[in-house]
């Protein structure tokens, strides 16, 4: 009995070691794991090559590439290019999407709320204090909204998406700038952390009179009451797919500085412009120990890029434009 | 019938040279115990010291403002840079692990009263596997049942309530304050906060406990209970002037191993507990634990100062558990002996 237990778990070892041998493993952000899975499995039907992807968060991801465990890195928070020049790493992005608030209140429907970017700072400061406050009365007319104190929830643990939120944050609100800066991780003056996307929506579905922000494929999948925010150009507008495009579409990609992708697609003119979009990057070495591993990476995306996009639509993600595609690819002859 | 075997039987009886046997291997099986327990020894010190030594950026650079300060800052980018102050999660984890304690206890003593002294033969085997099963629940489920059904009932039926409560005048003014700031605090009704992750804490303390005390009940010589029924003691009389005098050190031992657990529980906590760096304003305020914290930034935590006040935080928190576990042995140790 137990030799067969033995022999059987030896064999599921090894097949496991050889599976492992091909596959290619990759470590960071949560919020693009799940179409990272979806390509994958599509990849590997194709090809059959895998991808072992863990979503550790982008903290974890800039980590585990730094310490090479992993053929590649994944983080929302793109490094800048003095910092890829000194670890040796080209960065490029993969998809995009969108971070919305969310708000219960009582009566408010999904997308009726309207917002702007210094009136969600200043929520989040904890300087407006009431719903039923006249600066967002004012915006609101026709809008019931409760007398009801505002409940502020944010991420509890270190993410993508707060530095995302906080980045828009700091550059609509000169005292969030100054006072708490944009990080994964910052230090909040107000309001109670949930931990993960799951964290944020429960207490926000709990608490009448909440707001938080969640990734956009997040808010739809679970029926959130996201908001209006202003654009650029001051006009609102509501987050979905084509608003965010639109604010991809106006990313200056191909001056970016040292050629490093670094990029923050937040508060993009144009009337249709979500404010708040953003990429989310990979990391690769430049010069890789096994070259033949880097380019199996490469060949991933490189297939993504091409056959992808319509599985990205499907979960709500944003392809990149052609244009910034074919740079990137462009950009990989520089990995060997 | 006159024929004697030569040999003993090989079973049944243990055989001269089981015994032979047995002496040659008794030196190396000695030194192998030994071995496992300095290995033990070494990988607690060993723990102890990284601990210390990847703190040790954070105390040296905050000194004892690591102790004293509530301010959490990560972010580089703004005046001052990163800051960071633990009293904010050191407080928020003793006070949750006192309060679950506080609300543990009385039902712990209560399950294992009855157990010992009331509880009919066939109740007793269901009430014992309740209490093992609960203790073997892991906790990130306490944390998700924690989540989305303890706390939205918590808030109905606790919170809401509490918050449109006021003191009624003639508890004096002084009451009024104190309920208000201490008490409720910045309550949120949303079912999360200090208190919330307390009860949740004390649930998951409670089998423990209560396991404990039941050993520690059944201890007492049957002779010495049997004796104060037959001059006519109440069961009520025999609980409270014979098993828990008889037991009472020990017992404050089971009770500091219950505390020792509750500092350390993280994935429970950190669901519940609000996750907000600063020092709670009170019992319903949302606060952090050193454990939570951890749980939350450690992932995350890409400069190295962070991370090192991360582990200076597991220090702190290594120091409390081993403080708390050291008094309840002595306290163990003195009763054995007594």
């Amino acid at each position: 009995m137990l030799k067969t237990i033995a022999a059987a778990m030896t064999a599921v070892l090894l097949a496991g070691a050889t599976a492992n041998a091909a596959d290619i493993t990759g470590a960071g952000a949560t919020f693009p794991a799940p179409i990272y899975g979806k390509w994958a499995e599509a990849y590997k039907k194709e090809t059959g090559v895998g991808l072992n992807y863990q979503a550790i968060g982008s903290g974890g991801g800039i980590k585990q590439i730094t310490a090479k465990t992993v053929d590649f890195g994944a983080t929302d928070k793109p490094l800048k290019a003095d910092q890829l020049a000194q670890l040796g790493l080209i960065q490029f992005p993969a998809v995009m999407g969108g971070v919305v608030p969310v708000v219960n209140l009582p009566g408010v429907n999904p997308g009726q709320l309207k917002l702007t970017g210094d009136l969600l700072a200043k929520i989040y400061l904890g300087e407006i204090k009431r719903w039923s406050d006249p600066a967002i009365a004012g915006l609101n007319a026709g809008v019931r909204l409760p007398n009801l104190p505002i409940t502020v929830v944010h991420r509890s643990d270190g993410s993508g998406t707060t530095f995302v939120f906080t980045s828009y944050l700091t550059m609509k609100n000169g005292g969030w700038a100054s006072k708490v800066g944009s990080n994964d991780a910052v230090e909040w003056p107000t309001g109670q952390g949930g931990k993960g996307n799951d964290g944020v929506s429960a207490f926000v579905r709990q608490t009448p009179g909440s707001i938080g922000y969640v990734e956009y494929a997040f808010a739809k999948q679970n029926h959130l009451t996201y908001t209006q925010m202003q654009s650029h150009d001051g006009s609102f507008v509501e987050p979905v797919a084509a608003n965010f495009a639109a604010a991809a579409s106006k990313a200056d990609w191909a001056h970016t500085p040292g050629g490093s992708y670094y990029m923050l697609i937040l508060d993009k003119p144009g009337a249709e412009s979500w404010p708040i979009t953003a990429a989310t990057f990979i990391l690769v070495y430049k010069h890789q120990d096994n070259p033949a591993k880097g380019q199996d990476v490469l060949k991933f995306f490189d297939w993504a890029f091409k056959h992808g996009d319509q599985l990205a639509e499907q979960l709500d993600y944003i392809p990149l434009p052609a244009s910034l595609k074919a740079s990137i690819e462009h950009k990989w002859q520089e990995v060997h | 019938m006159t024929a004697v075997p030569a040999d003993p039987p090989a079973t049944g009886r243990p055989s001269r040279r089981a015994v032979s046997r047995g002496s040659t291997f008794d030196p190396i099986f000695g030194f192998l115990c030994g071995a496992a327990a300095t290995l033990l020894l070494a990988t607690l010190t060993g723990v102890m010291i990284s601990l210390a030594i990847g703190g040790w950026p954070a105390f040296a650079k905050f000194g004892l403002g690591f102790f004293t300060s509530t301010r959490w800052n990560p972010s580089a980018d703004i005046a001052g840079g990163e800051f960071y102050g633990g009293a904010g999660p050191i407080v928020g984890t003793l006070i949750t692990a006192l309060v679950a304690l506080v609300l543990s206890l009385p039902i712990a003593v209560g399950v294992a009263v009855f157990l010992t002294e009331f509880c009919p033969r066939t109740l007793r085997r269901p009430i014992g596997i309740a209490v093992e099963l609960l203790a073997g629940v892991p906790s990130i489920v306490y944390g998700m049942w924690g989540l989305f059904v303890f706390a939205p009932l918590f808030s109905q039926v606790v919170e809401t309530p509490l918050a449109y409560w006021t003191p009624p005048p003639f508890l004096g003014k002084g009451f009024a304050d104190f309920w208000n700031n201490a008490v409720i605090g910045d309550l949120v009704p949303n079912g999360s906060g200090i208190f919330a992750a307390s009860i949740i804490l004390a649930i998951m303390i409670l089998p423990f406990m209560a396991a404990t005390l039941r050993e520690l009940f059944l201890t007492v010589p049957p002779k010495v209970r049997e004796s104060a029924y037959g001059v006519g003691c109440t069961p009520l009389e025999v609980v409270m002037s014979v098993t828990i005098p008889y037991v009472r050190r020990s017992a404050i031992g089971a009770v500091m191993l219950g505390l020792g657990r509750a500092l350390g529980e993280t994935m429970a906590v950190t669901f519940v507990i609000g996750n907000a760096h600063n020092f709670p304003k009170g019992l319903f305020s949302g606060g952090s634990t050193i454990a939570s914290t951890i749980a939350n930034e450690f992932a995350e935590a890409t400069t190295p100062l962070h991370t090192s006040a991360l582990i200076a935080l597991g220090f702190v928190l290594f120091v409390i558990t081993f403080a708390v576990l050291a008094i309840a042995r002595t306290l163990l140790n003195a009763q054995r002996q007594a």
